[in-house]
């Protein structure tokens, strides 16, 4: 007769491998018209515990390109700022604004020498001189095109606002208008925000556009909507009670 | 590590690295001057589709083809590779490189890393000695073949391909039975669905197409 685990043995097994592989975090992001739009909650997560109430997860990558990060903080952290210089660097050698195409690719290439082990679940958003792109690039460097992604634990909340919407609002259809896109973008981050545990606090958002004299411009908006703001605020700071002088006894030196 | 079919990872966690598949359904036929090439479009992490539009028939040269299944990650960087090395090669050749030498360049790659990579790939072109199919499965063993097929989904269609295959089948015929193939496969296999992709290679060019819809 095999030896069998009793129903407690499994479940501390199964907690102890740590089953929970989607990280703590939405993000998303469209292609609109003229653009792409990112976004992302702000909610940074150690186990159960919340680390960071209002941390920033959209990374800069260049002037006309931006990276949503999902997964261990520091490696999105780490990997976004390495290719972001390289990207610096580039540009220099190449006289030319970065292509997302080669952010991509950098990004890719970093991940798959790691082979997974940097875990780092990235939403790729810029617009070159080509028009705008969407990449999402997985921890172990395989990355999809597509005009609306979402990462994260959050990210079939998320992704449910973006294919079909809700009984009021519709999901991603081409060629939205660029506030439209933001809307979305906003309710796709909230679902992840409200219905997944790991995702939660405000919205990040950043719209990156090229207008028709072929200008790109991104548009950082932090916290462009504090989904979660503290309830319960002491409108006057908190006095410490005095304490009274009673007596001195002899040389105040201490 | 994670194979094609899904299998023996069921039982144990599967997927709990978060690696994305190609759990797949992929083929190619060829017939008097071309070939077919058809796939799905699931990618998968866990039972999560990642992308349910994907693109896996990748373009190497402008006259050679591949279908990729197995690890997303590992065969988009194969085929990277050696897509960079055929450009080269091809300029020094002067001439579109022959479908054999793309297949031995990703057989080289397949072979040597063989138990570091998951890729399961099926080559196909045209070059001045006419249309070719390569199979190029786990281990990294290359075979030519009539028509391949490859991925999850194939194991459920290896009866109903060979049943109806005839050699000497013309384009639009290899085109049918290219997408019945696929759709059948994608009806039985979970981690294969979405849409059917197809590429017809010849030497007048390449054609894409995109069928919707399973029931076809």
């Amino acid at each position: 007769m095999p030896k069998q685990d009793t129903p407690q043995q499994v479940l501390a097994g199964l907690t102890s491998k740590n089953q929970f592989t989607k990280t703590g975090t939405t993000i998303c992001g469209v292609i609109c018209k003229n653009g792409v739009v990112l976004g992302a909650d702000t909610r940074s997560t150690a186990g159960d515990i919340v680390m960071d109430k209002n941390c920033e997860k959209i990374h800069y990558i260049a002037p006309n390109i931006y990276c949503c990060g999902a997964g261990t903080a520091a490696d999105t952290e780490y990997t976004t700022e390495l290719i972001s210089s390289q990207c610096k660097l580039h540009r220099y050698r190449t006289d030319r604004d970065t292509r997302v195409a080669t952010a991509k690719t950098m990004l890719t290439r970093h991940l798959f020498q790691y082979q997974g082990h940097v875990s780092a679940a990235l939403v790729l958003g810029g617009v070159d001189v080509l028009g705008p792109h969407l990449h999402t690039i997985y921890p172990h460097g395989s990355t999809d095109t597509l005009p609306f992604v979402a990462m994260g634990s959050g990210s079939l909340a998320a992704i449910s606002m973006l294919e079909q919407g809700d009984a009021d609002h519709q999901g991603w259809r081409p060629n939205m208008e660029v506030e439209e896109a933001v809307d979305l973008v906003k309710r796709a981050i909230h679902a992840g925000i409200f219905n997944d545990m790991g995702s939660g606090s405000n919205v990040d958002i950043c719209v990156i556009t090229k207008d028709e004299a072929g200008k790109i411009a991104a548009d950082y908006r932090r916290n462009t909507d504090i989904a979660n703001p503290r309830k319960y605020r002491r409108d006057v700071p908190y006095k410490l009670p005095a304490t009274r002088l009673v007596e001195v006894n002899g040389d105040m030196d201490m | 590590m994670m194979l094609e079919g899904h299998d023996e990872s069921f039982n144990e966690n599967p997927k709990a690295n978060g690696e994305v598949s190609l759990g797949t359904t992929i083929m190619a036929i060829r017939f008097d001057h071309g070939v077919v090439m058809a796939a799905d479009s699931r990618t998968t992490t866990g039972s999560f589709i990642a992308n349910r539009v994907t693109d896996k028939i990748y373009k190497v040269t402008d006259n050679i083809y591949c279908c990729r299944s197995g690890s997303a990650a590992d065969t988009q960087a194969i085929s990277d590779i050696v897509k960079a090395n055929l450009t080269v090669h091809s300029l020094e050749l002067g001439q579109p490189p022959a479908v054999n030498t793309a297949a031995k360049v990703f057989r080289s790659m397949c072979y040597k890393y063989r138990d570091q990579l998951s890729a399961g790939i099926i080559v196909g072109g045209v070059d001045s000695t006419g249309p070719h199919v390569y199979s190029i499965p786990l281990g990294g063993s290359v075979v030519e073949q009539p028509f391949s097929i490859g991925g999850s989904g194939s194991t459920y269609i290896y009866g109903y391909c060979d049943a109806h295959y005839r050699p000497g089948m013309s384009k639009e015929e290899c085109i049918e039975f290219a997408k019945s193939c696929v759709a059948l496969a994608m009806s039985r296999d979970g981690s294969s669905g979405g849409l059917i992709r197809l590429a017809v290679i010849t030497p007048d060019g390449v054609e894409r197409q995109v069928v919707t819809g399973i029931e076809q």
